[in-house]
């Protein structure tokens, strides 16, 4: 059996809004990938267990909050302290385009902003997972 | 590193790598199995089956916290469709679990079923011996959504929980062959619902008509599990279960059987796939497919005949 791409897709942080990662989750699914949901307000911490335990290949964040600078780059710091620095980590929602480079910079290694079409971030994770 | 020793000591990232590999079916996996056989057989193994949107992860996960108030290591695979289509999946019953993510004695992992239609994935047994390799004392398997012949769940399991909540269904379904055949325990969750107690009746009707239970009727326990209602009595169920499986003799006989049966299925698989490699290269298959499309001959007869050739 060929290896199937897993994707984590979870909502750090405190915002209640998870309709775009569902749509996320949703193309993920058509594009044969195995895509676990956790839902609603996840720690950095619960975020990076369960990618962990699932043994995912890609981390997907999305977050409307605000709060991406601090806990994106969080995230990543954690997941390597894992040992898992080999999981492509992705993230997407309301980021100004001011942020994005200083997110790259700490480790994410794409974000999609409002308005990116699902194709795109499935051909990125197709093209850049390990 | 050295990824069965570090399995048997308590690696988290470690036991998922090992499913992964099992799963996937990478080449260490059968050297992975190998390995860890000897150390499985401790774990209690329990599944969760039942209809969709009964609450089998809600459950799950109320379970798991009790077993742990009790000191015990808790392993947990969900197993969730996998899309005929594209091949994959949505795994979501970790919702349900979020606040056992941070447990440090439980690990939870989410499978597809990958174009199983038991009920389970075909590596899922597998992924439940792992988990039991690496000292967890009660693993949960809990199944796909199910409706009535997906049953493979009794085949990993030595207490099957059947899960059914009020509304579904007339009093015939109660009388159908399959997953109401596989209870150990019912559970009837969603118990502050309307229709409860004709569900239970039903049931217990069902149970009146059985007769090949010798001495183990399945117990009807009533649970809100998002209430947290009725779990402890379930768990008094499951121990009740495993003392009757014990005093009986009949957990040896369930594991004798399910040896047995593994065998046979590992055999059938490696025989089919060692055979229909040998017929099916060097292209003298596709030959035969059009001979039999243009009815020049009958698929039996060119069977019986490869079989022939095969075995001589």
């Amino acid at each position: 059996m060929e290896k199937r791409i897993r994707v984590l897709v979870a909502k750090p942080g405190l915002d209640g809004h998870d309709r775009g990662a569902k749509v996320v989750a949703r193309a993920l699914r058509d594009a044969g990938f195995e895509v676990i949901y956790t839902g609603l307000r996840q720690t950095p911490e619960q975020i990076v267990e369960a990618a962990l335990q699932e043994d995912v290949n890609v981390v997907a964040l999305s977050l409307l909050s605000g709060a991406h600078n601090h806990l994106f780059p969080r995230i990543v710091a954690m997941c390597k302290e894992k040992g898992m620095s080999d999981v492509l980590i992705v993230g997407g929602g309301v980021i100004p385009d001011a942020d994005i480079a200083g997110l790259k910079a700490a480790g994410v290694s794409a974000v999609f902003t409002p308005g990116t079409p699902t194709g795109s971030i499935v051909e990125f994770i197709k093209t850049n997972v390990k | 590193m050295n990824i069965v020793e570090d399995v048997l000591a308590g690696s988290k990232r470690a036991l998922a790598r090992a499913i992964t590999a099992v799963e996937n079916e990478y080449d260490e996996a059968a050297e992975i199995m190998q390995k860890l056989y000897p150390h499985t057989g401790k774990a209690h193994v329990i599944g969760i089956t039942g209809p969709p949107g009964a609450g089998k992860s809600t459950l799950t996960d109320k379970l798991a916290k009790e077993y742990r108030l009790q000191g015990k290591t808790v392993g947990i695979i969900a197993v969730d469709p996998t899309s005929p289509f594209s091949g994959g999946a949505i795994l979501g019953d970790r919702i349900r679990m979020n606040e056992l993510t941070l447990d440090e004695g439980v690990f939870i992992r989410s499978m597809g079923t990958r174009g199983s239609l038991g009920g389970l994935s075909r590596k899922t047994a597998e992924a439940a011996k792992i988990m039991d390799a690496a000292g967890k004392d009660v693993i949960f398997i809990e199944t796909v959504g199910v409706g009535q012949s997906e049953v493979d769940v009794i085949k990993a399991t030595d207490t099957t929980i059947v899960v059914l909540v009020p509304g579904l269904g007339d009093d015939i379904q109660a009388i159908k062959a399959g997953i109401l055949e596989i209870a150990d325990i019912f559970a009837i969750n969603k118990a502050d619902r309307d229709g409860v107690e004709r569900l239970n009746n039903e049931i217990e009707m069902m149970l009146e008509l059985n007769q090949n239970m010798v001495d183990w009727r399945p117990p009807v326990q009533r649970t809100v599990a998002s209430k947290g209602e009725g779990i402890a009595e379930l768990i008094g169920a499951v121990k009740d279960h495993i003392t009757h499986l014990q005093q009986s003799g009949q957990l040896a006989v369930r594991r004798t059987e399910r040896t047995k049966n593994e065998l046979l299925a590992l055999l059938d698989e490696q025989i089919g796939r060692h055979v229909l490699r040998q017929i099916t290269t060097g292209g003298n298959f596709d030959k035969l497919v059009t001979s039999v499309e243009k009815r020049e001959q009958d698929p039996y007869t060119v069977v019986a005949e490869l079989l022939r050739q095969m075995l001589r």
